[in-house]
């Protein structure tokens, strides 16, 4: 998992966000209603973002609890048709999660090929303290090694320090420091990439003119993100949030650290999530205890629930604002990845009123959705990124890093739909990404080049 | 598309294995490297059917009605497709970014029209494997070793003719004329005929 410090100072704290890739499906009636009840604490959802790393862990959880209780009460009639609609919302969740990874992966893209900024070596993050500037190789993988372990023992700490917070209810801290990082990344890292963007393409602009464009675009997100807003509107800022983070992450690491960085980090939401001793599934299980949704904050989700009309036939605890919450937490499916996403979206969306009673239709109006953690976007695109960067300006590269990860997602999703419990993404899509990027790079491309220059097809 | 990756992955290895351990020749291991490249695609296409295959069988016991939702017919086209996709942008992606630099063509006396014919070989490239994947899957379902034979053997052919660059109409010829052959093939083998094509253009 990777834990996002937002710091309100220096631009180079790292801001690691764990994503937990969580599945829950929406559970059937009567796990229904517990997700509903989850959902109610709206305070617990404000806290709950500040957990955002450890949201990974709490919202898988929830997800494979809730579809977990839901599965046994159905009778097998419906179970067999529930299979089905599972499968088949689980292609359509592939594919609403297909769009986002793919839009965040393209800016990050594009902007490496473009904008020359984010591929010079302008110093290191005081995460990494090691350089990598050494004569023999040894050295440098040793430093490499050395950078990822603090890098991850940063992340743990994070994590752990989350988990504690969440424990012991100090909400108010952990909203404060989601919002502060939020504000640094929506601010600062967008005025610095317009300024390098504006660079490039020798475009002039003014500063009152500057100063008014960061200003909407950053008072919005903050209120899309922390408050509510339209979904495509926080979907949007999310994955520009994720791509300006990955951006960050590609400039100030060194070559060496971020590939081993990416197989740690791979390896610790793995553990993280799936460990019973893991910072995520504690955070997890102690948000299932006490019924809250867990950090909506730092997720990416696909869709809402609206259960606007179902709210007649309810009892009078039953609101509107109910529909968006309760989508988001019940309808869905949650990927667990370890990573802090900042979507805080979720939770803005609504308070959750007190439902009482669910009912079969309720079930059939609302949209499902898939939940993937921000970490994870932020990952994927860091891979998919510096293979754009880094390797000797070959585009197979990244394509091939580019179709291993999506198919790392599509067999993360089908575990889901198998499991119904809160995995972590990061780890086969990641390994399969590693794996292509070192095969194309020098393997294929030798071949593929040959054969170029002869005018060969294959 | 990840199928056609892994069998490019394969054909690479071997190829670089090939160059290492013969010494720095190059040049004339291309002919085993592009054909052992052909023979995994094909191998590697035949992995996608079977995976397919299992998936629709996996669908057509859920659904209500016992048949799956998607035919294995738009699964053969489907794949088919993104094997072509695949295959033409790996080999057209840094074509088409050297040609958005600054540059000449054919500046050391090769062809100057390399990038056209690039383009119009990665566009019957990408058609051929469309088709050769509705022919191969269709000749697999009903086990029928001509079809599998002549994609392989019609797949050789062609990437045998590219080796005869750049002697364009040598090459360039007779794969679009393969192209359509296959074309037509393909398309009798997925059910449709002249009858079928004059009804749809009357609009009925």
């Amino acid at each position: 998992m990777i834990t996002f410090m937002n710091n309100s100072d220096s631009e180079e704290e790292p801001c690691n966000e764990r994503t937990s890739l969580m599945s829950a499906e929406s559970p059937p009636v009567p796990s229904y209603q517990d997700g509903l009840q989850a959902s109610e604490a709206g305070e617990a959802q404000a806290h709950r973002k500040r957990r955002a790393g450890s949201s990974r862990g709490p919202n898988n959880i929830t997800g494979g609890e809730m579809s977990g209780s839901g599965i046994p009460v159905r009778e097998s009639a419906l179970e067999n048709e529930e299979e089905e609609l599972t499968l088949k919302y689980g292609a359509k969740h592939v594919i609403m999660l297909f769009v986002p990874v793919t839009l965040c992966m393209i800016v990050v893209v594009a902007t490496i090929k473009s904008v020359r900024f984010y591929t010079e070596k302008n110093g290191q993050l005081i995460y990494t303290p090691f350089s990598e500037d050494t004569p023999s190789v040894g050295q440098r993988l040793l430093n490499s090694v050395l950078n990822t372990i603090i890098m991850i023992s940063v992340i743990i700490v994070m994590t752990v320090f989350l988990v504690l917070l969440y424990k012991y209810r100090c909400y108010k801290f952990i909203h404060g420091w989601l919002i502060l990082s939020s504000l640094m990344l929506l601010f600062l890292f967008t005025y610095i990439y317009l300024g390098e963007v504006l660079k490039t393409y020798n475009v002039a602009m003014d500063y009152p003119t500057l100063f008014i464009v960061i200003w909407n675009f950053g008072a919005v997100g903050m209120i899309c993100i922390h408050w509510k807003g339209p979904l495509q509107l926080q979907q949007a800022y999310l994955i520009m949030i994720s791509a300006l983070m990955a951006l960050v992450f590609i400039k100030y690491l060194p070559e060496w650290s971020a590939w081993v960085i990416l197989g740690a980090i791979s390896i610790y939401d793995l553990m993280a999530v799936l460990c019973p001793k893991g910072p995520l599934r504690m955070l997890v299980e102690t948000a299932q205890e006490r019924n809250e949704p867990i950090f909506p904050a730092l997720i990416y989700s696909s869709a809402m629930m609206w259960t606007v009309g179902m709210a007649k036939p309810d009892t009078a605890a039953r609101g509107p604002s109910q529909q968006t919450w309760d989508a988001a937490e019940d309808g869905r499916e949650h990927l667990q990845s370890p990573s802090h996403a900042e979507s805080q979206m979720s939770e803005t969306r609504s308070p959750v009123p007190t439902r009482s009673v669910t009912s079969l239709e309720e079930l059939e109006e609302e949209e499902r959705g898939v939940k993937l953690g921000l970490g994870d976007f932020i990952f994927y695109s860091v891979l998919v990124g510096k293979a754009a960067a880094t390797a000797s300006g070959d585009w197979n590269t990244t394509l091939a890093c580019f179709v291993a990860i999506l198919i790392g997602l599509c067999l993360t999703l089908l575990l889901l739909a198998v499991f119904k419990k809160a995995l972590p993404a990061l780890p086969i899509s990641i390994t399969f990404g590693l794996i292509f990027y070192f095969s194309t790079d020098n393997l294929v491309r030798p071949f593929m080049d040959t054969l170029a220059s002869h005018q060969l097809y294959i | 598309a990840f199928f056609w990756l892994l069998s490019l992955l394969a054909a690479s290895l071997l190829w670089f294995v090939s160059v290492r351990l013969s010494g720095r020749e190059d040049a004339a291991l291309l002919p085993l490297g592009a054909a052992a490249a052909v023979l995994l695609q094909e191998l590697c296409r035949f992995a996608c059917f079977k995976l397919l295959k299992k998936a629709d069988e996996g669908l057509a016991t859920l659904s209500e009605d016992g048949r799956s939702p998607i035919s294995l017919r738009q699964m053969a086209y489907v794949s088919g497709l993104s094997f072509g996709i695949i295959s033409g942008v790996f080999s057209v992606i840094n074509i088409l970014a050297d040609s958005a630099g600054p540059g000449t063509v054919g500046i050391h006396g090769d062809s100057p029209y390399y990038f056209i014919t690039s383009a119009f070989l990665t566009m019957a490239l990408v058609l051929l494997h469309t088709f050769w994947g509705i022919i191969f899957f269709d000749a697999c379902e009903r086990r029928r070793a001509v079809g599998l034979g002549l994609v392989v053997g019609g797949h050789l052919l062609a990437s045998g003719l590219t080796f005869l660059n750049p002697w364009y109409e040598a090459s360039l010829g007779p794969i679009f004329i393969l192209t359509l052959c296959t074309g037509l093939w393909a398309f009798s083998t997925a059910g449709g005929s002249f009858h079928n094509v004059l009804k749809c253009l009357s609009c009925k």
